[in-house]
């Protein structure tokens, strides 16, 4: 806050706000407590698992809560772990990346070229169809999880990755916003010009086009690979064989099965605490890529 | 933003070419899924007689269906459940955001960065992983927060518990809609309003929350989208307690017919219901924010 000096605030009583000619470098101590709390409130759960994973089976239920077990439970828990079926825990977490990267990649692209599309050209059919993805946004995706199942049924698709991939493909919100981006992003005059050079539309839209509407599709990507890491219900329907499954139906039906056997229990935990550090992980390391202004820019 | 216009010189059937394979997801994947779930919808599979069990054949049922699911007392008091769950979830993750967003965005506030990173991260968490965690959380037998003394899983608790772990993994992303576009207000709005001896408290209520109406509106409507659709909880923490049945919300009901009771008749009829109702409510939702917004501004 630049110091207002000479102008004071009329004697108000607040407990934030004090007359700041006073000392314009004052912390303002409740705000900066209501969001340290609020931190508290999020990393909390992860904490606890952190605390909850190092302990033994027969520790997990009878030491105190908050005491970390510091004889390698931890150590032993991860191997039981890596043992359970033959590893098939990995399997899940690497199932879940691929789904999420490909899927990830692949739905950006078909966001990219319909937003493109619909931003660069006028076409027959182009309201319509835009129209047609602005409801889509409001479609709730999720219902459609079982009809999706029940068709490719029909077909002998269920139990693929293509049944799991190519559902999640269609991204309304994410053609959306590469149509915002790249009516503000691709310039025409830009379009025309390579026009001019005789540069045929489909190279004017992979080396201008995606290009410049890099740093959008970095987000749109980025959205829909934490959507596809999330889903539970479509690849809980689809898949039958565990191999298959991503990590939140693995460790799902880890967890159902715990329900007949308790040891179970500290291998769901500890599966629960690796499947939440990589993404962490890798989350703190696309941070800068964020480019959130794109999804608050999409308001008029 | 300019709108420009484009001519249509020489780009032939470039443009279809474009928007061709979205045009065939969403055939394949919301046209045909939602018009086969219509088309189930009105069979129904009748036995042929026969102690032995004959076959069993298919056969035009008409709204029968749809009279047995809207009599259905189960489906009701699943979507009375998914209300009392979203007026939990709902006002508590955007009011949050809100807060958090308008806080981070003081001058004097410290410890932003880490914060805000803190408060975005269970985005990254699946809704499962994260019932898992607070379920671990929630349990009388591993609870560190007394879950041997407060009954997580009582009959209002419940709500709260199911309820908490959504707004958990919902709050961080719409604080930082919400916060990207208070950074986005021009300086100068609030310079003069400074000036005239306006508190930081009345800068807030007058002029930056009616600014970023917008992203609160946008953080809204998807919030009540995700709460018509809520599954992954409830579903996640069934295991743990007793307190969630399997038809605890209407999307559950639909797995429990179509998986549980193999009746996909039902099940679709259900879908359908649902799917219609959920984007009635999701557009009247967008409309009357919409009105809101422009009164707002007027």
């Amino acid at each position: 806050m630049t110091a207002t000096a000479g102008v004071s605030a009329p004697p108000r009583d607040r407990t934030t706000a004090s007359p700041a000619a006073y000392r314009p470098r004052r912390i303002a101590i409740l705000p900066t407590t209501a969001l340290v709390l609020g931190a508290l409130y999020c990393v909390v759960p992860t904490l606890w698992i952190l605390v909850a994973a190092t302990k033994s089976r027969t520790k997990l239920f009878s030491t105190d809560t908050y005491t970390p077990s510091l004889d390698l439970g931890i150590v032993h828990n991860i191997r039981d772990l890596s043992h359970y079926q033959g590893g098939i825990f990995w399997h899940w977490m690497l199932n879940s990346f691929f789904y999420a990267a490909v899927g990830g990649l692949l739905a950006s692209l078909v966001s990219a070229a319909t937003g493109y599309a619909l931003a660069k050209y006028e076409f027959r059919g182009r309201g319509a169809l835009f129209n047609t993805i602005l409801a889509g946004v409001l479609l709730p995706q999720i219902v459609l999880a079982v009809p999706q199942y029940l068709l490719l049924s029909k077909v002998g698709l269920t139990d693929s990755l293509i049944g799991v991939l190519l559902p999640q493909l269609f991204n309304p919100y994410g053609i959306y916003l590469c149509k915002i981006y790249a009516q503000s992003a691709v310039p025409d005059s830009l379009l025309e010009a390579g026009r001019i050079d005789g540069a045929g539309e489909g190279r004017l839209f992979v080396s201008v086009g995606l290009r410049l509407m890099g740093p959008g599709l970095v987000t749109v990507f980025l959205l829909q690979f934490i959507a596809i890491w999330n889903n539970f219900l479509l690849p809980y329907v689809m898949l039958t064989s565990d191999d298959k499954f991503p990590l939140t139906v693995g460790l799902y039906s880890l967890l159902r099965h715990g329900a007949a056997e308790a040891s179970l229990y500290s291998l769901v935990i500890t599966g629960t605490l690796l499947s939440v550090l990589p993404v962490i992980a890798l989350f703190l390391s696309l941070q800068r890529f964020w480019r959130i202004d794109l999804v608050t820019g999409a308001l008029k | 933003m300019a709108r420009t216009t484009t001519t249509a010189r020489r780009t032939g059937g470039f443009p279809y070419l474009l928007v061709l394979p979205a045009v065939l997801l969403f055939a394949a994947f919301v046209v045909a899924p939602g018009g086969y779930a219509l088309l189930l919808s009105f069979q129904r599979r009748k036995v042929n007689g026969g102690l032995l069990g004959g076959g069993t054949h298919t056969v035009f049922a008409g709204l029968a269906n749809y009279r047995d699911v809207l009599g259905d007392a189960d489906l009701w008091s699943g979507v009375l459940r998914m209300l009392a769950l979203g007026a939990v979830t709902v006002p508590a993750t955007v009011v949050f955001a809100l807060l958090f967003a308008v806080l981070l965005d003081l001058e004097r506030t410290r410890l932003k960065r880490i914060t805000r990173l803190t408060i975005f991260l269970p985005y990254a968490v699946p809704g499962v992983i994260a019932s898992l965690m607070w379920g671990f959380l929630y349990l009388p037998a591993t609870s560190p927060i007394g879950g041997d003394r407060v009954d997580f899983f009582g009959q209002v608790a419940v709500y709260f518990s199911v309820g908490n772990v959504a707004v958990w993994g919902a709050v961080g992303f719409n604080m930082i809609v919400i916060y990207t576009a208070l950074r986005a207000l021009p300086a100068e709005l609030f310079e003069s309003a400074r000036l005239d001896g306006a508190s930081e408290w009345q800068i807030i209520r007058r002029i930056k929350v009616p600014m970023v109406l917008p992203a609160v509106v946008m953080c809204t409507l998807f919030t009540v989208l995700a709460a018509l659709q809520v599954f992954n909880e409830p579903n996640t923490l069934k295991p743990l307690s007793n307190a969630v049945s399997s038809t605890w919300v209407p999307l559950m009901k639909i797995y429990d017919d179509a998986f549980g009771n193999s009746d996909i008749y039902s099940a679709a009829a259900t879908s359908v219901v649902l799917t219609a109702a959920a984007l009635a409510v999701s557009f009247v939702t967008a409309r009357l924010i919409q009105s809101r917004v422009q009164q707002e501004a007027a």
